[in-house]
């Protein structure tokens, strides 16, 4: 292992934001010419650890020490880094769909001969770098004309245009099919043979194993450990124990499930992608919430689970094929959002600042706003009312505001939480559907919001929670479907859920029932 | 001391909210004064207070419907085309079918409705945006006008102008004044403060303490000395002058739709539509319906607010209502909108659009040219919009801007100082 240079060292980094310890002492060190896997769960702090490696959080915010090619590096932006020869290629790729293949390769960093770009050696040049990624097209197609996988393959051409030493991959294939998935791993140890060094983010456990010389787990924005692929003999499993070790107890409230009967289902749910109509993103999905039971779903990013919630919730994503609703024993059709919140049912939205709130709006109406028709007497709202509503919800909930008057947008991310969790309740919903519902919320309200799903399931509500985190679905739900691929792909018991079973179901279509 | 701080607090609403109000108001104030002083007097007399109210009134209107379009998130360029177009059929419709006036008017009113629901259908259901449909709409309506005119005028009889150019009638004893403005003026007065006793009974019932009642009386007191003048000027005009028609028209719809945008479950998606219109779709509001509402609305305020002038001026002409978009969408910015949607006031863009309307008959009672009076308004548009910018940039509300969330604000003012030791024990709990 000492033979070979090392080509990046940071060192215990630690990186906070207000009331959140992203990253707190942790340590890469990445040998020249390797390839380098970064593993950890959602929020481990992955990311953020790139950001700071590539300069968008600048130098002086973070605390530790960056040593890259031998000197200490303190980038100031992304400019700087990728000066140095530090390029990051991000999930959502950063192409201009109407411009040509040349035109992006050199974006930016175009050539130019006396002040003009020079499009004769542009095109020349993006030709020799598209042979090095093996991409065959004419360099004047335009980027929407092409797949996802091929547009990947012209971001890395980009990289190399800006003279890459090493390159970071940020989930690349979780776009991407089979197909273009190989190509691209082919790609990289092809890198590796020319001295590229490369660290890649993956969820895709497999991939990792079969392409990484060294992985770094990361928990917690703390460093696990550092494994040697060959050396240590890893496989998927030790992966997976190294990513989800970690005390369960004292993170969730006391409960006693009372779980009735079965009021919920859905059956053979099959749906289409909104825009192209030739991919199907729920695959004969059935599942069923009992009364008082919290039922989790586990999947990888991008699995469907998003997508399977929000049509059931009155058809608002993709385009329904077939596949039925059933409550309380007779059978539903729920064709706008007005239809399921009329049958009882609520959707609080992962993504709670661009689709849950109207960050415009104060608490009191954001509160009241899925469900005027409560606090309205002949067409006409009650302030009086939707004040009381609010208040009560403001003080039931904890929601730290010094007054329901106050602007939602002006809320941290654990009340602005709370508030959504207060329209959604307010709307007296038989079944919640929660998605992702503490992404972003520091430990304490995290707690807070467990107790309140808690409640809710306790009042004869049935709960659905879509959550990234295992730890946090083991501990909260009394059955997890685990999703792959827009299908479901298992159903396990609380006794016998464990991260490595689920993870097992949430990588693979083979079928595990343990009930 | 403490009595300046308790009628800062609460002469106009809020704490936060004061500053934003008192600045729209202020500068309304402001500008009526500095022209009372510079016209010698001219701007506060009784003929020019009813000539301005005529001849601002249908530029408030389409203000009105422009503001909803706006915090909707749209625009509509098409409204002085709508207006011409609808002022012609109007025309030709009682002086060649012999349609009488009041079946004239509402047929006007349906000319409006079929257009918006022509433009709502492009803008709602297709998804073209607004500014594409009514950039078209302006073209097509427009030339829809010369088209049916002939490029000519066509004059309306005499029953109809009475919607333009009309005034409250004579009746009762002499008093001097004229009664029906007088009276109106009560009914005012009358109003203003029951909905202050409202105010405080709602804030007693929100658990919070109402405005001292010496605020109160002050507030009520102003008010009714404003309306008070008001009434007095309008009713003390030439004989046969009174408060306009159109006037009155106006009045009630903006009390209609204050009303409607802050109390009532529809106006409430129009500013959840544009505040974000994802979330609005998934709280269950209709957002194509709520769409294809606001631009047909505007539409039909248009063809009333082209009728309204079209009776101000006896005639129809081909170049009615040319340039009525910019001003009303002036107002509507001037008085506090967002131009991203989803903030904006009734109320506010009133404020707006007689802010312009004093700079305009201020500037030429001073015999400023045509020419000055575009630049001076130019200006103003982009001071008041910019300092509302660079306000929020600064995190700091905006003063002329987003100005009074209705009367809603007035209403609901925040305590003072909300009782500690409820939020203590909040916190310690939270972080245990």
């Amino acid at each position: 292992m000492s033979d070979v240079p090392t080509l990046l060292e940071m060192r215990s980094i630690t990186k906070e934001f207000p009331g959140v310890k992203a990253l707190s002492d942790v340590n890469l060190v990445v040998r020249a010419g390797e390839i380098h896997a970064i593993c950890g769960e959602n929020g481990a702090g992955k990311s953020t650890l790139m950001k700071v490696l590539s300069g968008v959080y600048p130098h002086g915010t973070y605390d530790g020490k960056i040593v890259y090619q031998g000197s200490e590096s303190k980038f100031s932006d992304i400019r700087a880094s990728e000066k140095a020869g530090i390029v990051i290629i991000h999930q959502e790729l950063a192409l201009i769909p109407g411009m040509s293949i040349a035109e992006n390769i050199f974006l930016g960093n175009e050539p130019r001969k006396r002040g003009a770009i020079d499009w004769k050696a542009a095109n020349r040049m993006a030709l020799d770098l598209m042979a090095r990624v093996g991409l065959e097209e004419d360099p004047d197609t335009l980027i929407k004309d092409i797949g996802v996988g091929k547009q990947q393959l012209v971001e890395i051409a980009k990289a190399f245009a800006k003279d890459v030493k090493l390159l970071i991959l940020d989930e690349p294939t979780a776009a991407l099919n089979e197909a273009d998935s190989r190509h691209l791993l082919d790609l990289l140890r092809g890198f590796r043979s020319r001295g590229v060094t490369s660290i890649i983010i993956s969820h895709k456990l497999n991939e990792i194993e079969a392409i990484a010389d060294q992985i770094t787990i990361l928990r917690d924005g703390r460093t696990v450990e550092t494994l040697d692929v060959k050396a240590d003999g890893v496989d998927e499993d030790r992966i997976v124990r190294g990513m989800v070790g970690r005390e369960l107890s004292s993170r969730f409230p006391d409960h006693t499930p009372k779980i009735g009967e079965v009021f919920f289902e859905v059956r053979n749910w099959n749906v289409r992608h909104p825009i192209s109509a030739d991919r199907q993103v729920c695959k004969n999905e059935s599942f069923v919430v009992r009364r008082g039971e919290i039922v989790g779903f586990a999947g990888l990013m991008g699995a469907g689970r998003t997508e399977l919630a929000m049509s059931v919730f009155g058809r608002s994503y993709g385009v329904y094929e077939s596949g039925t609703i059933i409550k309380d024993g007779k059978e539903i059709v729920l064709k706008s959002v007005a239809d399921a919140i009329d049958h009882g049912l609520a959707y609080v939205s992962e993504d709670r600042k661009a689709i849950g709130l109207n960050l415009l709006d104060d608490i009191k109406s954001s509160t009241v706003a899925a469900k005027l028709s409560k606090i309205s007497h002949r067409g006409v709202l009650s302030e009086v009312e939707e004040y009381q509503a609010a208040e009560a919800y403001r003080k039931e909930l904890r929601t730290k505001a010094p007054t329901v008057d106050e602007n939602v947008g002006k809320l941290s991310g654990g009340n602005q939480q709370k508030v959504v969790l207060a329209k959604w309740m307010f709307t007296d919903p038989d079944l919640l559907i929660l998605d992702e519902p503490t992404r972003g919320i520091d430990v304490g309200a995290k707690y807070e919001i467990y107790g309140i799903i808690q409640r809710l399931a306790e009042q004869g509500k049935g709960v659905v929670v879509i959550s990234s985190e295992l730890p946090e679905l083991i501990g909260l739900c009394d059955r997890i479907y685990t999703v792959f691929e827009g299908a479901i792909t298992g159903e396990i018991a609380r006794a016998d859920a464990t991260p490595e079973t689920l993870m097992k179901q949430m990588t693979s279509t083979k079928k595990m029932l343990t009930r | 001391m403490s009595r300046l701080k308790d009628l800062q607090k609460n002469l106009f609403g809020g704490t936060t909210s004061n500053a934003r109000q008192f600045g729209m108001i202020f500068t309304l104030v402001a500008i009526v004064v500095l022209f009372q002083i510079l016209t010698d007097g001219l701007t506060l007399r009784s003929d020019n207070l009813i000539a301005l109210f005529q001849q601002n009134s249908y530029i408030l209107i389409l203000a009105i419907g422009m503001l909803m379009v706006i915090v909707a998130g749209h625009i509509d360029l098409s409204v002085g085309s709508v207006a011409a177009f609808a002022g012609i059929l109007v025309a030709k419709s009682m002086t060649e079918w012999d349609l009488p006036w009041p079946a004239a008017i509402v047929f006007g009113l349906a000319i409006g409705a079929i257009i918006g629901a022509w433009q709502g259908f492009w803008v709602a259901y297709i998804g073209v945006p607004a500014f594409i449909v009514t950039l078209a709409g302006m073209l097509l309506f427009r030339g829809g006008n010369q088209y049916i005119g002939n490029a000519n005028t066509i004059p309306v009889p005499e029953g109809f102008r009475e919607i333009g150019s009309g005034f409250l009638p004579e009746f009762g004893p002499n008093t001097g004044y004229n009664n029906g403005t007088l009276l109106l003026g009560l009914v005012a007065a009358l109003a203003v403060v029951w909905r202050e006793l409202q105010a405080r009974k709602t804030r007693r019932a929100m658990d919070a303490d109402p405005a001292p009642m010496w605020v109160s009386i002050l507030r009520m007191a102003v008010m009714v000395g404003v309306i008070a003048f008001a009434a007095l000027r309008f009713a003390s005009g030439r004989v046969g002058t009174s408060f306009p028609i159109s006037g009155l028209i106006l009045v009630v719809l903006v009390i209609a739709y204050s009303f409607y945008t802050r109390n009532t479950a529809g106006g409430r998606h129009i500013y959840a539509v544009g505040g974000n219109s994802r979330a609005a779709e998934l709280s269950g509001v209709k957002l194509k319906r709520v769409n294809f509402f606001v631009m047909m609305n505007m539409s039909v305020l248009a063809s009333l607010a082209g009728m309204i002038f079209v009776a101000r001026s006896a005639a129809s002409g081909p170049q009615d209502g040319n340039g009525w978009e910019l001003d009303a969408i002036a107002a509507v910015f001037i008085g506090g909108a967002a131009v991203a949607g989803g903030i904006g006031t009734i109320s506010g863009s009133i404020v707006g659009g007689l802010v312009m309307a004093v700079l305009n008959n201020g500037l030429q009672l001073m015999g400023v040219g045509t020419d000055r009076v575009q630049i001076i308004k130019g200006l103003v548009l982009l001071l008041a919009v910019a300092i509302d910018v660079y306000n929020k940039s600064q995190g700091r509300f905006s003063i002329v801007g987003s100005l009074m969330r209705p009367f809603r604000r007035e209403d609901s003012v925040p305590p003072a100082s909300p009782p500690d030791a409820e939020r203590e024990p909040a916190k310690a709990a939270v972080s245990g």
